[in-house]
């Protein structure tokens, strides 16, 4: 099975050099890229059905088209690598990061190339150190041959890359949010319209693109669309990066093609549950994704299957659930991370996870009430996609309604028992 | 403006489709809450409190809860406000701002006329559900204007958009995230933008009050309240005063869309405090000492037989206390009470507005020109709600790149983000820097000559038939082209200038570039500053300058000196003014506070301030404008031009009989003097219009607050002069946008109640915007550039051009009384320029020798970089240097120098 993205990891962990890199066929998606006209890249990204790996899985390709083009179009347009990886339970972009970096940094120059960008940046978690050296070492290296700065490989075609550690916040991972980080202003989320493809960074163009999806960029321009297609099990192109945590006997990460099935996943490659634990849901691409259940084992994880099941497949990295673990506290834990995180723009986000962090607490100390329970029904309606700002507090209730519904019977436990029941 | 048909709950409405739907449906009166939106700041979809339902088609049954305020009322649209799910949702946006904030209403200032009340009862949310802790802040200690409760807040984000993006202040911001985000400043202090006094009306709650209301406080609806004209500068903003117990308690703004719309400067409203100052005369004074009514008026009348006499007017007294100062005084003695060559400048910029082709704009025009020139003014602190109008201007010429991107100009946020730090042309030249400098295009700091070549270089690059300045600098050649052109480039060009450098090239060049604008086709708008809130109107009686008065004396036998509302020593030097009052046997002065003039006076009569008299102010742009007695006149004090009158007639003078009240005044002005023929049309006439109650219908207290005295509740007094009544009852019909007492409307307490009285919410009243404009440009062509030209300023050895440096705290004569503001005025200082302070040993916050004429001073240096060489700085107005007529040169000296009569460098 070919793994584009995770193939050339070294066993050692240690970062692929530029020589090894150039050895195995880097930096060749760009040269090729270099030969084809913007419009050209684009339009293979967009036959690759190549989706966004951030969580929204928005085509590529359609996304570029947005972007004005020509020598009327404003300049500088910005191209922005989106790695605040911080949603809990991901863990993907850090080992492409860590491992591979002239991966993104090829993949980057390919993308800005499609949308004639000038700039580009790579909005870096701050916690992400390791990320940090690995990419500034590759940086330099790709400027002092040629792969960045001007007149790239005799092009003609210009293109600068800053590396920027974000102060931190997970809600900096939400696109708009994001630029408004980078220009240094609070870090809510914008209005939109206008899109950053249109208005963005500076108010200038500006595409947006998660870590991962960068990554695969070049290599469909090398290998074509036909390959890219043919690597993944479905409609959307490519490998995924698919990642478990929780308890199971071998959490970790691993590249398959898109579509591979859940149970897949969980068994042969994160070797099932530990002994003596039974699974009870799992949590399919982060922390605010819905959970599924036994019944969803079969599910193939791409982006139209999992929303079919009831959920998303988000950044494809599961969270397992076992029998012995607390689901209401697993679900307060969560919930206090979004209440933290809110960035107090819009009344419902702050206000609603906030008393939702405090409901579930309370229900884990023993004193929540019944009319808590439906304060908790009503928060993941008012919550709703459209009623919030951003699509932050719409991923932040998910858990917690597809817990209400599969997990009636524990919550209905901590009320009545006035305790939570897994607490010896 | 085209039309377009929106169903609103089914209903056909034909709304404004460059609008939102939430303006919309308020234009058309439907109540929907909101709190992040605000008619002037636009659109940013935060606090999620206006949302409808949206349906695709007549046959969409389900629907999608969005954002009014972040929708576009676009033909067809249809939308349901009634819906079941989007009430439940408007209600559970509610609840949620309400979960941290304190039950503390009894105890809150803005209770009774509080937003976040008003929209809560709207939306129906009744009963608290959530039972955790709140969220608790320490407050800020933000100074003696603006008090600081942050329990209270809901988060809507309006205090740091009015204060930074809107105002352009640094010093306010949102700390922290999730429920818990504090608007504050990094640290206590007093807040620095001259706006600050917004965020009282602008927060929906009670996070930031009056701290000046605090000292006196009073429920909203137990104020007596009356439409008034704010005194403090030239502008003319409209302010709503309110009274109880018989003391002025507190001014708000009263929305004027073609004057200040919704905001304030801090002298504005805070200035009102000086009402209530220690210095207030509220009983006559005869020779020094209290004396009643009719003994004030017996010495008045014995004065007045004794001979002749001759009146000085005030351009801070309403145009009928002059008038009747006038009629009594006789048109012949009757002189401006302005030094002379101030009364010169205003007089110039009069004559220029009115024989020219350029026409002076309204604030609201001043906002929306897209490319402006200011020429010599400091526009925050002289005329501060201009600089707040400019500060929007400058994003005119950028949103036609948002609009390029079919971005909507109410969607803030989109707007801002996309125009980022783009700004269109405004020129500033100035002889030092001002705070409106950092949206400058660019800035050019010199003395006023060079600021009027400069001015008058601009004209010939515009047109080349104006007058070209010799020895222009290669530099400013190629300012002047830039600023010509930027002109030129615009679709609303506007040229700013005024009277602070007291320099009359200044003037002359302003004008000579408007017009050359006007020549060469371009609509040009031309400002100019005033001094005091009615010197256009003084200027519009063209009484002759104080010096004729000394002359008059001098060469006429005069008795006695009338002067009105007037502080003579802070017109003219001590030694002129002693020999003005030594020339007569007998000063008279009306006035309401103590200043140098009162305390010479034989006479002395309490005048009343705006907020016990009636009358008529005339601004900067030419409007006349009405304001009204808020004190029940229960007193000794009441208008100048009631007592003047009260006096003639006593002392049996005819010429003044004819006319009883306000209404007969204003029309024997109009009669009398051609400029006021529309002074009648400024207000409706009391006959025209029925009862209008100065005090809200929850007016408490009325059968109480006299119960000590009497337990029959006395009759409310009697306003001969307007509709307005000292009571809690109206007469039916709409009352006339220029007698709004109060904004109130069923469920709107707060003073957003104004949606409920304009024609289209952030547009004119209903009815008009008040006031009348007294000028317009000449038709005729008869007008020439102006020839004189001033040199280049030369600086002189040894010697300093002493210019006055404006303070919006201090520079003011009244509002430097009031409690609160007296606590931020300047220190008296000589600013320098710090390449030229080592010539006189000068060192910062060090001391300096200044003589002026045959004055020596010394005072507080203070280096300034921005100030020219040659030229010193003075705070204008700060007493004991009031009286000093800037610009002057003096001779500065280190402390322990003597002045030798040749001075000593």
């Amino acid at each position: 099975m070919e793994k584009p993205l995770t193939g050339n990891f070294r066993a050692d962990g240690e970062a692929v050099s530029l020589s090894e890199y150039e050895r195995s066929g880097g930096y060749q998606g760009l040269r090729k890229a270099l030969l084809l006209t913007p419009a050209e890249v684009t339009e293979l990204v967009k036959k690759s059905n190549l989706r966004g790996r951030g969580g929204a899985g928005f085509a590529t390709g359609m996304k570029w088209s947005f972007v004005p083009m020509g020598k009327d179009a404003p300049h500088p347009k910005y191209l922005v690598a989106n790695a605040d990886e911080m949603e809990p339970g991901t863990f993907k972009d850090r080992a492409l990061m860590e491992r591979d970096p002239h991966q993104l940094i090829e993949g980057m120059i390919v993308a800005a190339y499609a949308i004639e960008a000038d700039i580009g940046y790579i909005f870096l978690r701050g916690e992400y150190e390791r990320s940090y050296e690995c990419l500034a070492r590759a940086l330099a290296e790709a400027q002092a041959s040629n792969y960045l700065g001007h007149n790239i490989l005799g092009s003609g075609y210009r293109f600068e890359i800053h590396l920027h550690n974000s102060a931190g916040r997970y809600i900096c991972g939400e696109e708009t949010a994001l630029l408004n980080a980078l220009e240094g202003k609070r870090a809510h989320p914008r209005t939109k319209p206008p899109f950053p493809q249109v208005s963005g960074l500076w108010g200038k163009p500006t595409i947006v693109q998660n870590v991962e999806t960068l990554c695969n960029v070049h290599h469909i321009v090398r290998q074509g669309v036909d390959w890219f297609r043919g690597l993944s099990k479905t409609a959307d192109g490519g490998t995924k990066l698919y990642g478990v945590s929780g308890k199971v006997k071998r959490p970790g990460l691993w590249e398959l093609p898109m579509g591979t099935p859940m149970r897949e996943i969980l068994e042969d490659h994160a070797g099932g549950m530990r002994d003596g634990l039974r699974f009870r849901g799992v949590l399919p691409g982060g922390a605010s994704t819905d959970f599924l259940v036994e019944d969803h084992l079969d599910t193939p994880m791409d982006y139209d299957s999992v929303q079919k099941a009831g959920s998303r497949l988000g950044t494809g990295t599961m969270v397992v659930l076992d029998d012995q673990t607390c689901p209401v506290g697993m679900v307060w834990n969560l919930e206090h991370f979004f209440a933290q995180e809110s960035c107090g723009w819009c009344t419902p986000c702050w206000s609603g996870l906030a008393w939702t962090e405090k409901i579930l607490w309370a229900m884990e100390q023993g004193t929540g009430s019944t009319r808590d329970l439906e304060t908790l029904k009503f928060q993941t309606k008012f919550l709703a996609p459209g009623n919030t700002f951003c699509a932050f507090a719409p991923g932040a209730v998910e858990p917690l309604q597809s817990a209400l519904k599969y997990f009636a019977e524990d919550f209905r436990r901590h009320v009545d028992e006035h305790r939570c029941p897994w607490r010896r | 403006m085209t039309v377009a048909t929106i169903f609103i709950d089914n209903a056909p409405r034909e709304v404004n489709p460059k609008q939102n739907l939430l303006h919309v449906c308020l234009s058309l009166g439907y109540d929907l809450p909101y709190f992040c939106w605000h008619p002037a700041l636009g659109s940013v979809g935060a606090c999620r409190q206006c949302a409808v339902k949206q349906f695709r088609n007549e046959q969409d049954a389900t629907g999608k809860i969005v954002m009014a305020c972040m929708t576009p009322a676009a033909e067809g649209t249809r939308i349901s406000i009634a819906d079941p799910e989007v009430v439940a949702f408007r209600a559970g946006v509610i609840q949620g701002l309400m979960q941290n904030h304190p039950h503390d209403c009894p105890v809150c200032d803005e209770g009774g006329e509080c937003h976040l009340q008003d929209m809560t009862v709207m939306t129906g949310h009744r009963q608290r559900v959530y039972s955790f802790g709140k969220r608790t802040f320490r407050n800020q200690y933000l100074g003696p204007l603006v008090n600081h409760e942050m329990n209270r807040c809901i988060q809507c984000q309006r205090c740091v958009r009015f204060y930074r993006e809107y105002a352009g202040g640094h010093d306010l911001n949102a700390f922290h995230l999730r429920d818990s985000i504090f608007y504050g400043r990094h640290e206590d202090g007093v807040l620095e933008s001259e706006f600050s006094g917004n965020l009282v009306e602008i927060c929906p709650t009670g996070v930031f009050t009056d701290a000046t209301l605090k000292h006196h406080y009073s429920r909203k609806w137990d104020l007596q309240m009356a439409p008034s004209i704010c005194v403090h500068c030239g502008l003319g903003c409209n302010i709503t005063a309110g009274e109880r117990y018989g003391t002025l308690r507190r001014v708000v703004n009263r929305y004027n869309h073609e004057v200040n719309g919704y905001f304030l400067c801090d002298r504005g409203r805070f200035g009102y405090e000086f009402v209530e100052s220690s210095l207030r005369i509220r009983h006559p004074l005869v020779d020094g000492k209290p004396a009643t009514r009719s003994e004030a008026l017996e010495r008045f009348g014995a004065v007045l037989r004794k001979g002749a006499v001759i009146g000085v007017g005030s351009p801070r007294a309403s145009l009928e206390s002059n008038f009747a100062l006038r009629a009594l005084a006789g048109p012949d003695h009757f002189f401006a009470g302005v030094p002379d060559e101030e009364s010169r400048l205003i007089s110039a910029m009069v004559r220029i507005l009115r024989d020219g082709p350029a026409r002076s704009p309204s604030l609201d025009e001043v906002e929306h020109s897209d490319a402006v020139f200011v020429l010599g003014e400091d526009l925050t602190n002289v005329a501060p709600i201009m600089a707040l109008r400019l500060r929007q201007s400058v994003r005119q010429a950028p949103m036609r790149l948002a609009a390029g991107l079919h971005i909507p100009e109410w969607l803030d946020h989109a707007v801002r983000e996309t125009v980022q730090d783009a700004k269109g042309p405004l020129f500033i030249a100035s002889p030092y820097a001002t705070k409106l400098d950092d949206i400058a295009t660019a800035t050019y700091h010199a003395s006023p000559d060079d600021l009027a070549r400069l001015g008058f270089a601009i004209a010939h690059a515009i047109d080349a038939t104006a007058p070209e300045v010799i020895a222009l600098s290669p530099e400013l050649e190629t300012m002047a082209a830039k600023i010509a052109a930027a002109l030129r480039g615009a679709q609303h060009p506007l040229v700013v200038a005024g009277a602070s450098c007291r320099n009359r090239g200044v003037i002359e060049a302003a004008g000579q570039i408007a017009w050359a604008l006007c020549k060469v086709g371009s609509p040009a708008s031309l400002s100019f500053t005033m001094p005091e809130c009615n010197s256009f109107g003084l200027a519009l009686m063209e009484a002759p300058p104080l010096s004729e008065a000394l002359r008059t004396v001098r060469s006429e036998p005069v008795s006695t000196l009338i002067v009105l509302e007037n502080d003579l020593f802070r017109r003219a030097p001590a030694n002129e003014v002693t020999s003005l009052l030594r020339g007569v046997q007998h000063l008279i002065v009306l006035d309401h506070l103590g200043n140098p003039t009162t305390d010479a006076a034989e006479l002395v009569l309490p005048a009343g301030t705006f907020a016990e008299s009636d009358g008529t102010l005339v601004n900067n742009e030419g409007r006349a404008q009405r304001f009204f007695q808020v004190l029940n006149p229960s007193t000794d004090v009441q208008e100048s031009w009631r007592w003047l009158h009260e006096v003639s007639v006593a002392a049996g003078s005819k010429s003044m009989e004819r006319w009883e009240d306000l209404d007969d005044l204003t029309a024997t002005i109009a009669k009398e003097i051609a400029a006021f023929g529309a002074l009648p049309k400024v207000a409706p006439p009391r006959s025209a219009v029925g009862k209008i109650a100065r005090e809200p219908s929850r007016y408490s207290g009325r059968t109480a607050m006299l119960a000590n005295i009497s337990v029959h509740e006395p009759r409310p007094p009697q306003d001969p002069d307007s509709s307005l009544a000292f009571s809690m009852e109206s007469g039916p019909g709409p009352v006339p946008s220029s007698l709004i007492p109060f904004f109130w409307a069923p469920g709107w307490n707060s003073v957003q109640a104004v949606n409920k009285f304009q024609s289209e919410i952030g547009g004119a009243l209903r009815g008009g915007d008040p006031g009348v404009r007294l000028i317009e440009p000449s038709r005729e062509s008869v007008w020439q550039y102006f020839s004189a030209i001033p040199p280049a300023f030369k600086s002189r050895s040894g010697e300093w051009l002493l210019i006055p440096v404006f303070h919006i705290f201090g520079s003011e004569e009244l509002s430097r009384h009031a409690q609160g503001i007296s606590q931020l005025l300047p220190r008296p200082y000589l600013a320098l320029n710090p390449a030229e302070a080592s010539l006189v040993g000068a060192k910062a916050g060090g001391r300096i020798k200044i003589l002026i004429e045959d004055s020596q001073f010394e005072l507080e240096i203070m280096l300034r970089a921005d100030l020219p060489r040659g030229v010193a700085g003075l705070p204008a107005g700060l007493p004991p240097f009031d009286g000093i007529q800037l610009p002057l040169f003096c001779k500065l000296a280190s402390v322990g120098t003597e002045f030798s009569a040749r001075g000593v460098l």
